[in-house]
């Protein structure tokens, strides 16, 4: 039983990690909230009750859990807040700053404690002596004392005996405390001999069956100590008069030392990578099984040897449709499994802007929106270094210092708004902030430093926007600790490009700076073109196409040293030849009948191919897990007749064809 | 055999409670706060109230208050689980119609005597 006990505490330390750390980000919420409460009083009062709650289950829990670390510095920042709910404090930025930090540390216990507690525990002494003082200097100390847990009975030699006078007050038995308990509980002590006292007992007409008009004397006799008499009578001391008298002075026997309890936390065996699923979403994946079931038994009704007619064509041809319905819906629901809120990575801003702001000496407030969109767990983790570094540019080079923003007639708090939503396949990351925008002349000054720009070139602005994405630029006048660490725009736009998504900026000076980011829902399925290239079957992504045509062969031109050109209406498109890029054999390497083009980092390529097949959803499968990356392919499948099909990464494409011919693709269209 | 209600807000002590109690044979009931409590209650019947006092939406006090105010719990064992009972707390625990208390931090054989003991 014992065992058990130990297996279930052990079971539940998991559960107990997940929450803390729900709390603390709750916590670090609440506390960035407080400035915005300052002038609504029943609001600041909730806001500091909702911390102090979480504070509190946290010092709860860990003690139960016997993370002594996180019980004792959830403590100091509990008792710091109490002050504040109390409001014999009031919060200002050091007190904030503090109890962030706390947030911080406990964080790092916490994790500390479900890593398995390896290597010395985190010291948070110097922060709890700070969280404590300051708590003092505003009331009593603040020093944790774990309750000491209830210690096993002592043996005490000595016999010893009590009188105790019990008289139950009459609304005793309303508290849920029955007379009856006690005196048993009292009789596990030791002998007990025991007198009713009934004189209070009321005529059978006037007596009141919810009172207690009984009392008792008693003499208990044992090796107990007075200590266990008050513990049977403490929870209801304050309703009935109680006068324990011990009889003989016996000395009492020393006590054995309770063996140290040695509070070692528990281990968790490494991270699973686990994912929590909402009910909904679980019954609605079961209602598409369901679903699909009835299906199975619609087609069912065709098995059998009858000859195949109009009618069971029909309804086989019904069946398929339904079947094709069902498959797609459960692809969709399970899709769904792996999707969750961008809140996931959105949580962290608030913090992030409030420290960066502060450090700045900027005025900024975060509006966040769309938190509740859900994107493919993969997309999410890739998501949040990029977003990230976006949020510290518009922080450090974009929103002006208070001064400047009245100078230039903006409200002194700067606004940076992050927005997510749903735009067709795709979903739509959006960053604004009101400051400076782009600027272009110091943009273009930089690069001309850097060599990126002649000396007598004079770029067009669409172009000198895109320098900030030009490896290893930036424009902050110093490296600030903010930003400006060498990672540049074009890591992000690398990072936001390895998950098949696009970056896109747009400025108007003096107004702000919009970052839109577009990603893909997910990674796993992607809408494919089939196309056949020699005797070889190729996927190309249907969203990076933008039209197949016939060749008119009278619209081809060709120069020497190039990829030769598809006049397309007005444009000119470069044919890129997939044959000879893939080294496939093609039935005419020159001639192909058909071209598909696409678009790559803004330019239009036509891809010449033998042969359009089928529009459908391929299952990605890794080429690096499974083989090696290779340049040009962003994975393989496998296709319905069982064989296997690459699909193309058409911006890789595009590199190689530049590769192949000196850099020159792409350029002319 | 008992049926149990364990009101908490935290999970992992919800389930601590819970899963404590099940091991001696109980029937625990778990709610995540007052009011998922209240609602319990109108449709089952329980020997023994758990409750934490720091919760969400309904506290535990008020919790209780409104448990005693039900006639048919009247003299039903209300424990609150708490981090710690000094005398000003005891007085408002009591007056709220508490039974007793548990003092966190608990173990689970601490809880299990103390049941035990309400229980009879």
């Amino acid at each position: 039983m014992t065992q058990r006990l130990a297996d279930i505490q052990q079971q539940l330390l998991a559960t107990f990690f997940e929450e803390a750390v729900d709390a603390l980000a709750q916590i670090e919420s609440g506390l960035l909230a407080l400035d915005k409460g300052k002038d609504d009083p029943q609001l600041r009062e909730e806001q500091i009750n909702s911390v102090f709650r979480a504070a509190h289950s946290i010092k709860g829990g860990a003690a139960t859990f016997g993370l002594q670390p996180v019980a004792e510095l959830a403590h100091s920042a509990e008792t710091l807040l109490d002050r504040l709910r109390s409001g014999s404090m009031k919060p200002n930025a050091d007190v904030t700053a503090m109890l962030l930090a706390s947030v911080d540390a406990l964080r790092g216990l916490v994790q500390w404690s479900s890593s398995g507690a390896k290597g010395a525990a985190p010291d948070a002494s110097a922060l709890r002596g700070r969280l404590d003082s300051a708590a003092e200097q505003m009331g009593q100390g603040g020093g944790y004392h774990t309750a000491p847990r209830a210690q096993p009975r002592a043996a005490n030699d000595m016999r010893t005996r009590f009188k105790i006078d019990f008289r139950p007050k009459p609304h005793m038995l309303t508290t849920g405390n029955d007379a009856v308990r006690l005196l048993r509980e009292l009789a596990l002590l030791g002998e007990i001999k025991l007198e009713v006292d009934h004189g209070a007992l009321p005529a059978l007409a006037d007596l009141e069956p919810t009172q207690c008009y009984l009392s008792w004397r008693l003499e208990l006799t044992g090796s107990m100590t007075r200590a266990q008499i008050d513990e049977v009578f403490s929870w209801v001391d304050m309703d009935a008069e109680i006068v324990i008298e011990e009889l003989r002075d016996a000395k009492p026997g020393t006590q054995p030392a309770a063996a140290a309890r040695v509070d070692e936390p528990f281990a968790l065996d490494g991270q699973s990578g686990s994912i929590r699923v909402s009910v909904s979403k679980l019954d609605m994946l079961m209602n598409m099984v369901g679903e699909l079931v009835i299906t199975q038994s619609i087609l069912g009704e065709l098995e059998g040897d009858g000859p195949i007619d109009v009618k069971r064509m029909a309804s086989l041809r019904d069946g398929l449709a339904l079947l094709a319905r069902n498959t797609r819906a459960l692809q969709e629901s399970v899709m769904s499994l792996r999707s969750m809120p961008i809140s996931t990575v959105f949580s962290r801003f608030p913090r992030l802007v409030h420290d960066l702001s502060h450090a700045l000496g900027k005025q900024v407030e975060l509006k966040l929106s769309g938190q509740s969109t859900e994107v493919d767990k993969t997309v999410l983790e890739k998501l949040g270094d990029p977003l990230t570094h976006l949020l510290r540019n518009s922080l450090d080079h974009g929103i002006e210092k208070p001064e400047l923003r009245r100078e230039r007639g903006k409200p002194e708090i700067g606004t940076l708004s992050l927005r997510a939503f749903h735009r067709g396949s795709d979903i739509v990351v959006e960053l604004e902030d009101d400051g400076g925008g782009l600027d272009l002349p110091k943009i273009l000054a930089r690069a001309r430093k850097l060599g990126l720009v002649g000396p007598d070139e004079v770029p067009s602005d669409d172009v000198i926007r895109e320098l900030i994405f030009a490896p290893g630029f930036s424009t902050a006048e110093q490296v600030s600790d903010v930003s400006g660490r060498g990672v540049g725009m074009d890591v992000v736009r690398r990072n936001i490009k390895s998950i098949g998504g696009h970056i896109q900026m747009s400025s108007v000076t003096g107004q702000g700076t919009r970052t839109t980011l577009r990603l893909p829902l997910t990674l796993a399925i992607i809408d494919g073109q089939l196309i056949r290239v020699g005797r070889y079957t190729y996927v190309v992504p249907l969203l990076s196409i933008l039209e197949s045509v016939e060749v008119d062969r009278s619209r081809v031109s060709r120069l020497e040293g190039r990829h030769p050109l598809y006049r397309l209406r007005d444009d000119l498109v470069p044919i890129i030849s997939l044959a000879n890029l893939l080294g496939v054999a093609q039935e005419d390497t020159s001639n192909a009948a058909l071209l598909v083009v696409v678009e790559a980092d803004g330019e239009r390529l036509g891809f010449a191919v033998d042969e359009l097949l089928a529009q459908q959803q391929v299952v990605v499968k890794s080429l690096e897990t499974n083989y090696e990356a290779v340049e040009g392919l962003a994975g393989a499948t496998i296709l319905g007749d069982g064989s296997i099909a690459l699909i193309l990464d058409v911006l890789g494409i595009a590199r190689l064809a530049r590769l192949a011919r000196g850099g020159s693709a792409g350029r002319a269209a | 055999m008992a049926h149990v209600l364990t009101v908490d807000d935290s999970v992992s002590l919800r389930k601590l409670v819970a899963g404590t109690l099940s091991t001696a044979g109980h029937q625990v009931v778990e709610a995540s706060n007052g009011a998922e409590g209240l609602d319990l209650l109108k449709s089952r019947t329980f020997n023994l109230i758990i409750s934490d006092i720091n919760m969400p939406v309904m506290d535990g006090l008020t919790f209780i208050r409104h448990v005693r105010s039900i006639v048919t719990y009247k003299f039903t064992p209300i424990l609150v689980l708490t981090t710690e009972m000094d005398p000003a707390k005891k007085k408002v625990a009591k007056e709220s119609g508490a039974t007793g208390w548990i003092v966190k931090p608990f173990d689970p054989e601490q809880l299990l005597n103390t049941i035990r003991k309400v229980l009879g």
